[in-house]
């Protein structure tokens, strides 16, 4: 699913026109106030309102009828044919850009708030670049505004979110503030609450929702450092972690499996029941096989099959010491059968697939599948098979 | 790592460079730890958080030496258990203090037990038991509602979230209606208090009826029973007038399962001198009963069991085989589908295996007398333990910290006896205990080693305490790590 668009034809916009953070709607009736700052949906040209009189920031057509276009229209691309009502777009006029960031009919929503890192894992999905990208925290800001106070769950990605800065607290902050009842899952590596003050600040901050997902690759220090390729960032993940819990902040501990991180996995397990035990749960997840992970795959790729065994104990030994495990991003067929229950379906819906013999298998509806990224179909465990019967999940 | 795998693209730095150090800094440094010899080949190391490891002497010898070749798997096992850390993380340091202050945990809640002796009445004359009294009398033996709600004020005094207030005898049900009062009294003060309150009555179930069975379930009262074993043991160890003891105890638990559920219910089993011969029958017997469980333990060296020399009829050596024949039954029984469980053994192992504070009052340190249980006797006594007022029984009173009638709640928790003993209990500054490797699963029973040796400390080696927590400890140390099938089963005994 195509989240970001180039090719959608701008009309009729202001030369002058900043970049702006709207919802779309489809009813062409909202008052004045409320209009000026939504996009209004359209299937085509020929539904939309008098160009003088309409009240909304701008007009979304799927189709087109006559050359003369609206004022302040984009013409969708087919791709993005899948925008809908209460989705939030940020529209980039004078580079003819927009992106859909957040989508109140997918499972879960996730904000970039920066592409910096302090990190340089050697298997990250979403490499960092180091740029000023400070104007993100305001746009999302403005995208928090604009949630369903009922959304069920949001996250807020990077990069390292924290390296925001002041802006990082404002946005917890702000979640807390404008979506209360919304569970806010931030994605960070926990380096910098190595300092207790950041620890306490977020802590302060008293969002009962928040949860912050949190890497730890291995017990050995080393071999995280290696991972992460950063020096002493073992130290400072760990320092973080007790300092985050010293404020009750709930966490989920995240373990990707490749190569480097599975033979020890369960002396990784035992560690994490013995020392943080108070982590809300670990996932212990597959490789998304998209940027580093893509660059490194010669060097990071093991069948996830071949790793099963690790795998189950690691899950065994977690739960005997009353920390709960998960399993995100494996296929339901090349996990063993007494761990497959802890298997979420954890891949985000635009970028989740199968492969064709997938069809014929009787568990695909409750299997997560594979990231829809080229690769993550063309390089896949030899012991993709389906089920024959449902049914099978202990 | 094989060699001819492919590299990391170029911007990365491969894991050797993360593994390197500079030559002139000291590879490693030990952190702080005890050790044993365990068997012919291997050591025992442990540390104050209760992480153990075991080793090949040679490589205890390394390590100590700083010879340890940093990138065996030996070296990486003890780095992640804290035996020794280098400079690529001092994170160790701040693990190890955690784990520390969560596995004393516990002594900030203080006392969660409240023992009540309602009656030291009983129908039964069993040979080892400390208190019971044959009397006709009623009111000499039982407690009065004036004594139990001044005790019922000190319960809550304690800042416990938990509280258990344990009715016991004598036999208890043999003054109902003070159980009655206390309870009441106890679920009204509570309404305020907001604790997590439940009851247990310690019975033999002689005297359980429909009427008691009602009141039980409308206040989620449970019970805990003695078991022996088959009835020849159970009535040889019990007696009571018409050798019945055996029939009605199993009926008393078929009644309370019958209208309370499986789990309202448990029992404990004494150990006797005829006992050691049948480690099977009895867990059998406990099997027969529908009971999931069972708590060998040994003899206690309390009351009428010490005056009639019960303890000496065998000696530690000869529990150790009860032990390690009903063990190897039970993991039989469970390695044929069939889970069962031994309690000294699952909380051995929860201390082997998870860093969470265990309550048995037995093996703490500080010993748990006051902060895990308070007694209050039917006459207005406040003992450390139940076994302190059993020795106060016979004419023993050491372990009586005061009088409910007399003293406050300030007077009776800072009784000066309660306070050395405290003090000289922490196992971390005894003597032998404090180089032992065993020490963290270990604990102090100053009640015990007083009435033994004398002493509160004791001499550890002349102590069947002692011996216990190293023999038992050592057999699960084994099966952990030699016995894989055995490892399997003992696992799922943890409780986290």
């Amino acid at each position: 699913m195509q989240l970001r668009s180039r090719r959608s034809h701008f009309s009729g916009w202001p030369a002058d026109a900043r970049p702006g953070i709207y919802a779309v709607t489809t009813n062409p009736m909202l008052p004045a106030p409320v209009a000026r700052q939504r996009l209004l949906l359209l299937d085509s040209s020929r539904d939309a309102p008098a160009l003088a009189e309409s009240p909304y920031r701008g007009l979304l057509l799927r189709s087109v009828f006559s050359e003369a276009l609206p004022s302040r229209a984009i013409v969708l691309e087919p791709a993005l044919g899948h925008l809908a009502d209460g989705d939030i777009v940020r529209v980039d006029p004078q580079r003819e850009e927009l992106r859909v960031l957040f989508r109140p009919s997918a499972p879960q929503n996730s904000l970039l708030v920066t592409e910096r890192c302090n990190s340089f894992c050697v298997m990250c999905s979403q490499p960092p670049r180091d740029v000023d990208d400070s104007a993100l925290v305001d746009e999302i800001r403005r995208t928090i505004e604009l949630i369903p106070r009922d959304t069920p769950t949001l996250g807020l990605t990077g990069g390292e979110p924290t390296l925001a800065g002041e802006g990082f607290f404002d946005l917890v902050r702000h979640a807390c503030n404008y979506l209360p009842d919304t569970e806010l899952h931030v994605l960070t590596n926990g380096r910098r609450f190595a300092e207790q003050a950041l620890a306490a600040r977020l802590g302060e901050l008293h969002h009962p929702g928040l949860r912050l997902g949190i890497p730890l690759y291995s017990e050995q220090p080393d071999l995280h450092d290696f991972v992460v390729q950063a020096r002493g960032a073992f130290d400072e993940t760990v320092k973080g972690l007790l300092n985050l819990a010293a404020e009750g902040i709930r966490i989920e501990l995240r373990v990707v499996i490749h190569r480097h991180t599975y033979g020890r996995l369960a002396e990784l397990a035992r560690f994490i029941a013995r020392n943080l035990p108070f982590v809300e749960h670990v996932a212990l997840m597959g490789l998304e096989l998209i940027g580093f992970a893509k660059v490194n795959l010669g060097n990071l790729w093991m069948d996830p099959y071949d790793y099963g065994p690790q795998l189950a104990q690691a899950v065994r030994t977690l739960e005997r010491g009353g920390v709960p495990a998960v399993i995100y991003n494996h296929q339901l067929c090349v996990v063993p059968e007494s761990v497959r229950s802890r298997c979420v379906k954890s891949i985000s819906d635009w970028k989740n697939d199968y492969l064709p013999e997938c069809d014929d298998c009787a568990l695909k509806a409750q299997c997560g599948g594979f990231f829809s990224s080229g690769l993550g179909l063309a390089t896949h465990s030899a012991h993709i098979a389906p089920f024959r019967h449902s049914g099978l999940i202990a | 790592m094989a060699t001819s795998e492919p590299a990391l693209a170029k911007r990365f730095q491969p894991l050797s460079s993360y593994r390197s150090r500079p030559d002139d800094e000291p590879a490693y440094r030990l952190l702080p730890f005890n050790f044993a010899r365990f068997d012919e080949q291997r050591y025992l190391l442990s540390n104050d958080a209760g992480e153990y490891y075991l080793l090949a002497r040679t490589d205890l010898v390394a390590a100590v030496d700083g010879r340890l070749n940093p990138d065996s798997e030996t070296y990486r096992d003890l780095r992640a258990r804290h035996f020794l850390y280098d400079d690529h993380s001092d994170a160790a340091l701040d693990l190890l203090a955690l784990k520390v202050r969560t596995k004393h945990a516990r002594i900030r809640d203080f006392t969660g037990l409240h023992i009540f002796v309602v009656t030291l009445r009983c129908d039964y004359s069993c040979p080892y038991c400390q208190v019971s009294r044959q009397s006709e009398d009623q009111s000499a033996y039982d407690m009065d509602e004036a004594t139990a709600l001044t005790a019922l004020e000190y319960v809550f005094k304690s800042p416990s979230p938990t509280v258990k207030i344990e009715f016991q005898g004598g036999e208890p049900l043999l003054n109902f209606p003070l159980i009655r009062f206390i309870v009441e009294r106890a679920e009204r003060l509570n309404q305020a208090e907001k604790r997590d309150l439940a009851f247990v009555i310690a019975s033999n179930l002689s005297f359980i009826d429909g009427e008691i069975l009602d009141y039980c379930e409308a206040h989620g009262i449970g019970f805990s029973t003695s078991l022996d074993g088959p009835a020849h043991l159970h009535d040889a160890n019990r007696p009571r007038p018409g050798r019945d003891g055996h029939r009605r105890t199993r009926e008393g638990i078929r009644r309370v399962r019958e209208r309370l559920g499986p789990d309202r219910v448990s029992a404990l089993m004494t150990t006797t001198a005829a006992s050691l011969a049948e480690p099977r029958a009895i867990i059998d017997e406990y099997i027969d009963a529908g009971f999931h469980s069972v708590f060998l333990r040994p003899l206690s060296p309390y009351g009428f069991a010490v005056k009639t020399r019960q303890t000496e009829k065998y000696d530690f050596e000869r529990f150790l085989r009860f032990y390690r024949e009903g063990m190897d039954y039970i993991l039989a029984l469970n390695r044929n589908g069939w889970p069962f469980v031994e309690h000294y053994s699952a909380l051995m192992l929860t201390k082997l295996l998870s860093v969470q504070p265990t309550r048995y009052v037995d093996l703490q340190s500080p010993a748990g007398a006051a902060i895990s249980a308070l007694v209050y006797n039917y006459d207005g006594g406040v003992y450390a333990s139940d076994e302190g007022r059993m020795l106060a029984e016979m004419g023993d009173e050491t372990f009586r910290l005061g009088d409910v009638h007399k003293d406050s709640y300030e007077q009776i928790l800072l009784n000066p006896t309660l306070h050395a003993v405290l003090e000289e209990s922490l196992t971390y500054g005894a003597p032998e205990c404090y180089q032992c490797a065993f020490q963290p699963f270990c604990g102090s029973d100053p009640v015990y080693h007083h009435a033994t040796q004398g002493d509160w400390v004791g001499h550890k080696a002349f102590s069947a305490f002692c011996a216990r927590t190293q023999q038992v400890t050592s057999y699960l140390i084994h099966k952990l790590e030699d016995e894989p099938a055995d490892r399997e089963i003992l696992l799922d005994w943890v409780r986290p």
